[in-house]
């Protein structure tokens, strides 16, 4: 076969497919699994961070000299050991990690100790003299718009209209909204609100940092990136990137709020100043008042629809806040909110607002939730309006192959009609209500991300294979690897190791994001294995002595393509392998590039639940997810990011939410308070994996991660909504907003 | 300050370390004496990602002082498995990929197999209960309820 060939429509997969046990299994159920917190280097220091205690203040006084004269302290920090001439694009990221003359949230670091223990350290954060001015707060999305709220970044209005916390306006759409809307027989519009959540990942942020004054270092991290983090990092501290090597650890979750750092540069300049190892670990309550939640939003949507059901108009204007900085993912949420629908007239607007709270992080399809929540609660409004089947309203509007999406490509081939479909035939959909249950749908896109990508696949002569990637592996993604590689070198899937390699090591990797890893390191991983074969083959063509082209790979084995190549027994991987060294030395495959063609996915939930009247506490009865993955190379993972996803959309929906005071302070940092779903809280979560391939991926691969829960806010809204006769529009739909809404 | 002598059994070893007043179990078990398979991700009992076992009882470790330890029986996730032999439920979760990022695992498989010592056949019902203290964000908890099932049929040989 071609070394180029995408042939994912009529291959006949044998390792692809399957469900091996992960190679990293064993190592996690014995405890044996190094995560952030369980390196440890000699000589190693323990660091602690101050944090502000205020939403907003300006720092009057900063004198570490008491605490670095206390015993075991080695070094303190604060802004002015990073580097004052920090790049444009890390700045933020900069005043983020350590704050420079303001505090700009509750939780903010100002300075931080390395001692050598950690209760050295942490008492040595009470020496620290600090003075704050307070100044006037805002924690509201809404509150920080209006002309005359606190400044944040005090200047001159960027949106006309609006306070100077509005950073940008961005607008997607097409047709004409005013023909649309006159076109219909039905308009509904609606506001909504949802809450910042976090990702809630069980394992808090820790990194280990080694950094001497020559500006080379060494660190190990819990990240989604840490080709990201090398980057970062050197430039915060003012060094080379290929000085610092940084090695990943296991991850104890993401979801995205591990894409960027918070404790990597500070346990390097402690580092540095101390010339001694250090390591940070934050606390949960860090984690909760300082790294990146997902913003908070407020969305007002119009939809008009005809008596059939045809959509004629959509419009969506979206507010969220990001933090004290720009960058919220408003833009994505604008670009998302329409995505499932065919319209000719269709408007989405999105405002990005800062405000006294940590700086976002991406979480799990960042800002697509809150604008299916809004827009697909519209839609279940006029279903039950026009008393129409959501599914087939859904059907009937449904984007498809051609269609011109919302924020501007056409698509190519798509499976959100056969998600429709799939829950139309589904025993959940088909199944009865019994009184007092409501029943939702939803459906949900994400965009899925291609990205930078390396892998060297490196062959031994015993016939086996090292594959190194450079993307963490934040969900079973090493198996994913291994079984493509099994695939296209025809081999069995155990005799592949795929190892999460160093910055050193490999070509720049972007982070563990945008549901690309099995996309892209896996179209990565495949490219390499063909370049791998191709070597193999020129081996075979030295050792029969005829032409390169005259050498073909098929099953497994490298053979003469046809009569006029001469007579020659077929070389098996294990052979040539076993003979590299003599014709012609070692052999890898290789991939470095940015793959075009990553695959959209969408998906359909169903959802039923029921409220108990008395202490507005809901039930979810029964829930499905059926999601198109283009290929699922290992479906019991697959099953797992659709199951995830809608977990973690189930608590968004129902419990989690960032609560600020009136000082603007977050009152809820921990898990008692902040409550994730919990193992009884949930039902079983059914799933259904559609396959529509991906045109841009050798084997149809689309991304899972993520459009798993993009659907569940809306399907649960809907679902407690119709289960209790009145719409509910704010996020989480906990017992006090539900009681407030019955009354 | 002076430190605390305790002596203690961890996993059928006995183990000795000193411990400061304000350490709790889980400290010393991850700093002291190098297992760390319990893991803190909260420090305040909410997450039970650092469950061990601690005479015949679940506990959070990092709700126990280190000092409490004298003279107890403590078994984690590093005693678990039986030499190369790992024990039923660490087989059904990695058959029924009841594991992403693994990071709750090891409280979970210490917390699942004291529900099986005490309950040989629990029910869904019973299973999302016991474990309720322990919080997973990654898998929605389906395939974790499923491998305590397979693996509970199992021991009892149905």
């Amino acid at each position: 076969m071609a070394f180029d060939e995408y042939d994912s429509e009529n291959r006949i997969f044998n390792a692809v497919g399957t469900r091996p046990i992960r190679p990293d299994g064993m190592d996690k159920v014995t405890g044996k699994a190094m995560f952030g917190a369980d390196f440890t280097m000699p000589g190693m220091l323990h660091g602690a961070i101050l944090r502000s205690p205020h939403a907003h203040a300006k720092i009057v006084k900063l004198d570490t000299a008491k605490a670095e004269a206390l015993p075991g302290v080695k070094s303190v920090i604060t802004r002015a050991d990073f580097n004052d001439k920090v790049s444009r694009a890390n700045a933020d990221v900069l005043e983020n990690v350590m704050a420079g003359e303001k505090a700009l949230y509750d939780g903010h670091a100002i300075a931080a100790v390395a001692a050598t223990s950690p209760l050295a350290a942490k008492k040595a954060l009470r020496a620290i003299e600090i003075e704050y001015e307070v100044l006037p707060h805002v924690t509201d999305v809404d509150a920080a718009m209006v002309p005359g709220a606190p400044e944040i970044r005090p200047g001159e209005p960027k949106v006309e209209g609006y306070s100077s916390n509005v950073m940008s306006k961005v607008e997607f759409g097409h047709g004409d909204l005013h023909e649309g809307f006159a076109a219909a027989d039905v308009v509904m519009e609606k506001s909504f609100k949802t809450a910042a959540t976090h990702q809630g990942y069980i394992e808090p942020h820790a990194a280990v940092g080694s950094l001497t004054a020559d500006g080379r270092g060494e660190l190990w991290c819990c990240t989604q990136g840490h080709f990201v983090a090398r980057n970062i990092c050197s430039d915060l501290l003012g060094i080379q990137a290929s000085s610092l090597r940084v090695m990943a650890s296991e991850i104890g979750g993401g979801f995205g709020g591990k894409t960027t750092v918070f404790v990597e540069p500070v346990a390097l300049a402690l580092s540095r100043k101390a010339g001694r190892p250090v390591k940070v670990v934050m606390s949960r309550e860090d984690v909760f008042r300082a790294t990146g939640p997902t913003s908070s939003s407020s969305i007002d949507v119009k939809i008009g629809m005809k008596n059939d059901g045809t959509m004629t108009a959509g419009q969506a204007i979206l507010r969220m806040q990001g933090g004290a900085f720009p960058g919220s993912p408003v833009g994505m949420a604008a670009m998302c909110a329409f995505a499932p629908y065919a319209l000719d007239h269709v408007q989405s607007v999105g405002i990005d607002v800062i405000c006294n709270r940590p700086k976002q992080a991406a979480y799990r399809a960042p800002g697509s939730p809150m604008a299916c929540f809004a827009v697909e609660s519209v839609v279940d409004m006029l279903c039950n309006k026009l008393e129409l089947d959501p599914v087939d309203t859904r059907l009937m509007n449904a984007s498809k192959e051609g269609t011109k999406a919302s924020y501007g490509p056409t698509w190519p081939r798509i499976g959100l009609i056969e998600t429709l479909e799939a829950a139309k035939k589904s025993p959940h959909y088909r199944s009865e209500l019994k009184p007092g249950q409501g029943r939702g749908v939803s459906c949900g896109f994400w965009f899925n991300h291609a990205g930078e990508t390396s892998v060297t696949l490196a062959l031994s002569p015993d016939g086996t294979v090292a594959l190194s990637v450079g993307t963490p592996d934040i969900g079973g993604s090493r198996a994913s690897m291994c079984l493509m590689a099994a695939e296209e070198l025809g081999i069995p899937y155990e005799k592949i190791r795929t190892t999460v390699v160093d910055t050193a090591s490999l070509g720049y990797n972007d982070v563990s994001h945008g549901s690309r890893v099995t996309y892209a390191s896996g179209l990565a991983t495949i490219k390499a294995a063909r370049d791998a074969k191709k070597k193999l083959c020129g081996r075979a063509a030295k050792t029969w002595g005829i032409d390169e082209d005259a050498v073909v790979w098929e099953d497994g084995m490298a053979k003469p393509s046809g009569h006029n190549a001469g007579d020659h027994e077929p070389l098996s991987f294990d052979k040539l392998c076993k003979t590299m060294g003599r014709t012609g030395g070692p052999i890898s495959g290789h991939f470095e590039a940015t793959p075009e063609g990553a695959g959209v996915s969408f998906a359909t939930h169903v959802v039923d639940s029921e409220v108990d009247r008395e202490t507005g506490a809901t039930r979810v009865l029964r829930y499905t997810v059926i999601q198109d993955a283009g290929k699922a190379i290992h479906p019991a993972y697959v099953e797992g990011q659709f199951q995830g996803g809608a977990a973690q959309g189930i608590g968004w929906a129902l419990n989690e939410e960032y609560i600020y005071g009136e000082d603007g302070r977050l009152q809820n940092a921990g898990f008692l308070d902040y409550r994730i779903p919990v193992a009884s809280d949930l039902p079983m979560i059914e799933t259904e994996i559609v396959e529509v391939p991906n045109p841009g991926h050798p084997y149809g691969v689309r991304g899972v991660g993520e459009t798993s829960i993009c659907p569940p806010l809306a399907a649960i809204a809907n679902s407690v909504s119709n289960a209790v006769g009145v719409r509910l529009t704010e996020l989480p739909m906990s017992p006090p907003r539900i009681l407030k809404a019955l009354d | 300050m002076s430190k605390i002598h305790v002596t203690t059994s961890v996993n059928g070893d006995e183990a000795e370390f000193l411990a400061e007043p304000e350490e709790t179990l889980l400290d010393v078990l991850r700093d002291h004496l190098h297992l760390t398979g319990a893991k803190e991700g909260c420090g305040t009992g909410d997450c039970g990602a650092c469950t061990v076992n601690l005479d015949g009882r679940v506990v959070c470790s990092c709700l126990v002082l280190a000092a409490e330890a004298q003279g107890r029986e403590i078994k984690t996730i590093e005693g678990m498995a039986n030499g190369e032999k790992l024990h039923p439920l660490q087989t059904k979760f990695l058959e029924h990929a009841a594991l992403q990022c693994g990071i709750c695992t090891p409280g979970i498989l210490v917390a699942a197999k004291d529900l099986l010592e005490r309950n040989a056949d629990p029910t869904e019902t019973e299973i999302r209960f016991w474990l309720a203290g322990n919080l997973c964000r990654c898998t929605g908890y389906d395939k974790i309820v499923r491998a305590v099932q397979d693996a509970a049929a199992e021991m009892r040989g149905a």
